[in-house]
């Protein structure tokens, strides 16, 4: 299946290892994605809060240079995956909104129709690929692993594409795919406070804690995610988070496909593991 | 205990608020709010607000501008959007909070407070204008020099451990159309309308 693929910013820095892991397993599923050609920041929470129809332009450049390909756009990252979707949605039910950006996207001869399907990886690998061909690769196996699936907010709402909005269940599936067990985890919903880290540290340093503190209950070995903001907020700032509330967290937030890589049978460094702040070692060597 | 309550004439109220509102896409949808609360129920910054996300609905409707532009509660919003998926009225509130920090971001007499709260934006927007993309060493080292000169010390054991883990790369990438976007965000900027479609 081919898809064109939006990498977003997040997956050229700090969460590269989500990107190198998503084209080392995209073969093997049989998803052929091909880069957007010069694509642009999505914009994110930040445009959205000071001018919304920057915010719409700076997608639908995306969205329209996508279209002359028509395949739908995969999106990995769940800021990017929200403000793509977001801006089909507001240009198809908002005249006003459709008439500003297709004027705006003239002055760089631009033109979108708004027929690109968003997708979210995560959608992409449950409901097209499909959870057999997730089991056919498997070269691992990850009986015992305790893992708790972390959606975060932004995977899931506020649409629900494809997922519930507030008891979500693909992860778990492919958790449960690749042998391993998916823990009880109340909080894979809860907001970890990224789109606050920058203004309000504190607190999202609190939300954080709140969801490592689940998961260490139900005694995960790792979590898993799908979202760029929710990985380094776990785990860059874990090691914050700590020492601000006296605690002992050493759990390792890996992308989800990572964990996928690895059941795949391939090599840790192939997966990035080493990027990762928090190592994986002592959850995966049982596994190696 | 004696309870104090402020009593607020009806011409210190800004009637014309509600036309603000409603004029943002989805925005006239909060006609319809039943001061449930589920909102402020649902919301995982409330308990830190000023006033809850109820309140200000009720303040919105009252024409409280003032108090509503200059509220914490509209920067705490941490955009989780778990009030808006439960919202019986399906009022898109996080939405409706994104119109409501857009109006106060243009409103110059701000608290100090909160106008740092808002330093990360400009920054932000310098950089994706630029290049066309975000190139987080950049945003990360400006903004703390900004906003919070202090917080680069705290801040910066965890930029040194991202950095050597090859996830802050220094050089940026520039997009090749970044002439052409920067000509439609200036389109934007003159075609903005405040509180409506921008």
């Amino acid at each position: 299946m081919k898809y064109t693929y939006y990498p977003g910013c997040s997956l050229e820095a700090t969460s590269f290892a989500y990107d190198l892991s998503t084209r080392a397993i995209a073969p093997l599923l049989d998803i052929d994605l091909e880069e957007l050609e010069d694509w642009n920041c999505c914009g994110a929470t930040a445009y959205m809060s000071v001018s919304q129809g920057s915010s719409f332009v700076l997608s639908a450049r995306n969205l329209a240079l996508a279209e002359k390909k028509g395949w739908d756009i995969v999106a990995p990252c769940s800021a990017c995956y929200l403000g793509l979707n977001k801006t089909n949605i507001y240009m198809e039910e908002h005249p006003e909104v459709k008439d500003l950006v297709t004027k705006a996207l003239a002055v760089a001869g631009l033109e979108y129709n708004g027929t690109v399907k968003v997708r979210h990886l995560l959608d992409v690998v449950v409901n097209d690929v499909g959870l057999d061909t997730v089991r056919a690769n498997l070269k691992r196996d990850l009986g015992g692993l305790k893992v708790a699936s972390y959606y975060g907010c932004q995977t899931i709402r506020p649409e629900g594409g494809f997922d519930s909005v507030e008891d979500p269940h693909s992860l778990d599936d492919i958790v449960v795919a690749l042998g391993a067990t998916s823990v009880y985890f109340p909080m894979k919903d809860r907001c970890c406070g990224g789109s606050i880290a920058g203004s309000i540290r504190e607190q999202a340093l609190r939300m954080s804690k709140n969801i490592l503190l689940a998961a260490q209950r139900e005694e995960a070995d790792i979590i898993i995610t799908p979202c760029p903001m929710c990985h380094i907020n776990l785990e860059a700032y874990q090691s914050q988070i700590n020492k601000r509330y006296d605690a002992d967290f050493n759990i390792p937030i890996l992308f989800f496909p990572q964990l996928m890589g690895f059941a795949f049978g391939r090599s840790e460094k192939d997966m990035a593991m080493n990027s990762l702040i928090v190592s994986p070692e002592k959850q995966l060597s049982p596994f190696v | 205990m004696k309870e104090e309550k402020e009593i607020r004439l009806e011409y210190t109220l800004a009637r014309d608020f509600i036309d603000e509102v409603y004029s943002i896409p989805g925005g006239e949808q909060i006609k319809k709010c039943i001061q449930c609360g589920t909102c402020s129920g649902s919301c995982p910054t409330a308990y830190l607000m000023d006033y809850s996300p109820r309140q200000i609905f009720a303040m919105v409707r009252a024409g409280m501008r003032k108090e509503v532009l200059e509220s914490e509660a509209i920067l705490y919003c941490c955009s989780c959007y778990m009030c808006q998926v439960r919202c019986p009225q399906n009022i898109k509130i996080t939405d409706v909070f994104y119109a409501l920090k857009r109006i106060a971001w243009n409103e110059t007499d701000l608290k100090a407070p909160q106008a740092r709260l808002y330093k990360m934006s400009p920054i932000f927007f310098d950089i994706v204008r630029k290049n066309g993309r975000n190139h987080e060493i950049e945003l990360m080292t400006r903004f703390s020099l900004t906003a919070a000169p202090l917080e680069i010390f705290k801040q910066a054991p965890i930029g040194i451990k991202l950095f050597f883990k090859g996830r802050l790369p220094l050089g940026g990438k520039k997009i090749k159309g970044f002439k052409e976007l920067q000509k439609m965000l200036d389109f934007c900027e003159e075609h903005e309308v405040l509180g409506g479609v921008v």
